[in-house]
């Protein structure tokens, strides 16, 4: 059942100034967990693991180390002063602090303070996309020329739980800018946000708790097949009109089930589809999807961006990429190669790098 | 004795309904069989329901489904008997019209299993056992059966694939039921492969949990409207019984007295032998109580069951079809209302409706609603009225 495309108000959210992407970079730490480690420790299985492995931040990583990271292989694509950028926004469920703003370091860092808005955002998986599409309005209403918006997590599993298979590391940081200077034009977004419990963490919890089944139907394929079905809609789009796509990525299936259900084939998905070797790496998921296939991109080529977050919402980005990208790609550390850069660890090894053994 | 008939039936799709509640759901149902009954309007209600009060915090589901129906003012009750609730409200209806008491019944099943999930739903199922004996020992349904399961497999001497054909006549059978929540045949392969739910019983050896309603009007063939267009079906007997809660209680554990007891009965009332029953819907929430079923019934001899679905002979087209919808397996199991769903669909078989499910020439069905490893169960004979 599909909910009809609202009349009443402009669908699409699409600036005065038309706007792009000037810059994208992404961080994917070094070391891996197979999922079937996973399952010697906790259920014996040899198969039917949810992905291959996940991305595990080592000892001195953290949000804030790995958001610099991306945002500095943003910087280097696009080649500006950090001065001009006018907002650093983090988005992530894993903020070193519960008080104290990840972006002001970040910022801090990448030379950005101190003439800048700073700010954590908070939307479960799509923190990310929904800082990219603050960024998209406070550059398209001409409040500022650049603004940053970055999607980064390390993701918390609790021990023995089925999200313990896929709960990874990364992420991807963007910057926003005019059309004209652009790698990649965003042409609109839109998003669809209903109330829907199915995922969450309590202030004080240390691990998530979720809805099980609840999960799939109500929440992740509803919400993103709305958004992308409403956003196709009102930009007069189909599934064929899209040399790529990239949707949130909780496990394998999920986004390949989507994107069928989509019209989207297997090979539209493929650059974009990280989770079976890194994870799902939840308020990154989407926006490193988006680097890996901007990574391989050519010009004119159309990409689909659809993120899920749990609560539950999407954000949906229909993107063009421009002639500037070419140049751009080798500029910075991509994200294929980030992701080749691996030391597997056993799951003795994630217990201690991730803090799980209570010492006392 | 009163003729019992049945002038409407109505069901929803078998399924997990997220966003439907329970008084959505049985309306659905309720809807359908009103108007396929040419739009009479009954005077009592019997709705079996099995886990409202626990799933959905509701209790008085008989008043909320009348109410929310627009049918306040009407007898409006609640039957549980567990897994059986569906059958035991089944025969409350039959009994009211039987009586003479009650001119048109309306009988509804109705679960919701999805207003929660995990384990909030196997301990609100186990209150089905002897809680303080059972549920309290950590037994689940599922557990029960499969200490029943490898029981019977000891003592049969069952190969471990022995019980596969229920999974795969069921499978089969949901494909062209499109109500059912399973549509897709499986092969032997799957059923080999698949995951242990408690070893012996896997996955397929298992009904899933689903949400869904089914709907019923009975009445007296007099009070038929003249525009009632579908073969006419009766309920030529009922039939049912109750045996220990607690499993570690029986004598038998391998046999269920009250599938025989149920049974026997309402064929007697009928006059009716095994011969004459052309498909029988068992309650497959578990493949070894449909092999037990059948033993109990007669169709096998004891420790034999599990041949008749390994032999095809409860195919469509075998010997005693069973299952012929899809049953608990691939239609779904709704619950309290897999008994009601077990009634729509012989009505759909002995109309001559169930296109590529139909058994040829059915004339009398027998379904059979357990509670529990048949702690309770219910048995209707349908009848094709010429």
């Amino acid at each position: 059942m599909t909910t009809p495309t609202p009349q009443s108000s402009p669908t699409l959210l699409k600036p005065i100034k038309p706007v792009g992407i000037v810059g994208y970079g992404a961080y994917v730490p070094r070391f891996r967990l197979p999922a079937k480690e996973v399952a010697r420790v906790w259920t014996g299985k040899t198969s039917g693991m949810p992905i291959k492995e996940k991305a595990v931040p080592g000892l001195d990583e953290d949000v804030i180390t790995m958001s610099i990271e991306a945002a500095r292989n943003a910087m280097m694509r696009a080649q500006i002063d950090p001065t001009e950028l006018r907002a650093v926004w983090v988005g992530s469920e894993s903020h070193p602090y519960a008080v104290k703003p990840t972006s002001t370091l970040v910022a801090e860092a990448i030379g950005a303070v101190p003439n800048t808005q700073a700010a954590d955002w908070e939307f479960a998986c799509k923190a990310g996309t929904e800082a990219l599409v603050a960024a998209l309005g406070l550059v398209g209403s001409g409040m500022g020329h650049y603004a940053m918006a970055i999607g980064m997590d390390t993701a918390q599993g609790k021990p023995g739980d089925a999200l313990e298979y896929t709960a990874g590391a990364g992420g991807g940081a963007y910057i926003v800018g005019p059309a004209e200077e652009s790698l990649a034009v965003i042409n609109a977004s839109y998003s669809y946000v209903t109330d829907t419990p199915d995922f969450w963490r309590r202030e004080y919890q240390k691990y998530p708790e979720h809805g099980m089944r609840f999960t799939g139907e109500p929440a992740y394929f509803k919400h993103i097949t709305e958004a992308a079905t409403h956003l196709m809609e009102a930009m007069g789009s189909t599934a064929k009109d899209y040399k790529w796509a990239v949707f949130h990525q909780p496990n394998t299936k999920f986004p390949q089930r989507v994107a069928g259900q989509l019209g989207f084939s297997a090979e539209q998905i493929e650059p974009g589809l990280l989770v079976p070797i890194i994870g799902n790496t939840y308020a990154g998921a989407a926006m490193i999807g988006l680097t890996a296939t901007l990574d391989i991109a050519q010009p004119g080529d159309r990409i689909l961006v659809v993120s899920f977050g749990s609560g539950a919402g999407s954000d949906a980005f229909d993107i063009t990429v421009t002639d500037k990208v070419t140049a751009r790609q080798s500029l910075a550390t991509k994200t294929q190669e980030y992701i080749k850069r691996r030391t597997e660890i056993d799951y003795a090894t994630y217990v201690r790098f991730r803090g799980k053994l209570a010492m006392k | 004795m009163t003729e019992v008939v049945i002038a409407g039936i109505g069901q929803t799709e078998v399924g997990e309904h997220w966003e439907i509640g329970l008084r959505d759901l049985a309306y659905a149902a309720i809807h359908d069989a009103i108007e396929d009954a040419g739009g009479l309007k009954p005077q009592s209600l019997f709705v079996g329901n099995m886990l409202a009060p626990n799933l959905s915090r509701q209790a008085h589901v008989g008043v909320l489904i009348a109410d929310y129906a627009g049918l306040n003012g009407i007898e409006a009750v609640t039957i549980e008997a567990a897994g059986a609730s569906g059958g035991a409200a089944l025969r409350q209806g039959y009994l009211a019209i039987a009586s003479g008491f009650v001119d048109v019944a309306l009988v509804v099943g109705v679960e919701k299993f999805t207003d929660k999930v995990g384990a909030a739903v196997d301990e609100a199922l186990a209150t089905a056992s002897d809680s303080d004996f059972e549920a309290v020992q950590g037994m689940t349904p599922a557990a029960q059966a499969a200490l029943l399961m490898k029981r019977y497999m000891h003592e049969y001497e069952v190969p471990a694939d022995g019980f596969s054909g229920f999974a795969l006549t069921a499978h089969a059978n949901g494909v062209a039921n499109k109500n059912a929540m399973f549509r897709k045949a499986i092969k032997a392969e799957t059923y080999a492969k698949a995951e242990m739910v408690s070893d012996p019983l896997n996955m397929f050896d298992m009904a899933p949990n689903a949400d869904g309603a089914a709907a019923l009007l009975l009445t007296r063939r007099d009070l038929l409207p003249s525009s009632f267009k579908n073969p006419l079906v009766k309920i030529a007997g009922s039939g049912a019984s109750s045996d220990t809660l607690a499993l570690h209680d029986r004598k038998d554990t391998l046999y269920f007295d009250t599938a025989q007891l149920s049974a026997g009965r309402a064929m007697k009332q009928v006059g009716l032998t095994l011969d004459g029953i052309d498909f029988f819907e068992y309650h497959d929430a578990f493949s070894i109580y449909a092999a037990i079923q059948l033993e109990a019934v007669g169709f096998a001899i004891k420790g034999k069951g599990w041949k008749l679905a390994a032999d095809g002979s409860i195919g469509i087209k075998g010997k005693i079809p069973c299952a012929t919808m899809g049953g608990m397996k691939a239609r779904g199991f709704p619950g309290g209302a897999a008994g009601v769903y077990q009634a729509v669909e012989a009505v759909i078989q002995l109309r001559g409706q169930a296109e590529a499910n139909q058994i040829k020439d059915a004339k009398f069905g027998l379904i059979q609603s357990l509670g529990g490893p048949a702690s309770t169960a219910v048995s209707h004979i349908l009848q094709r009225l010429d």
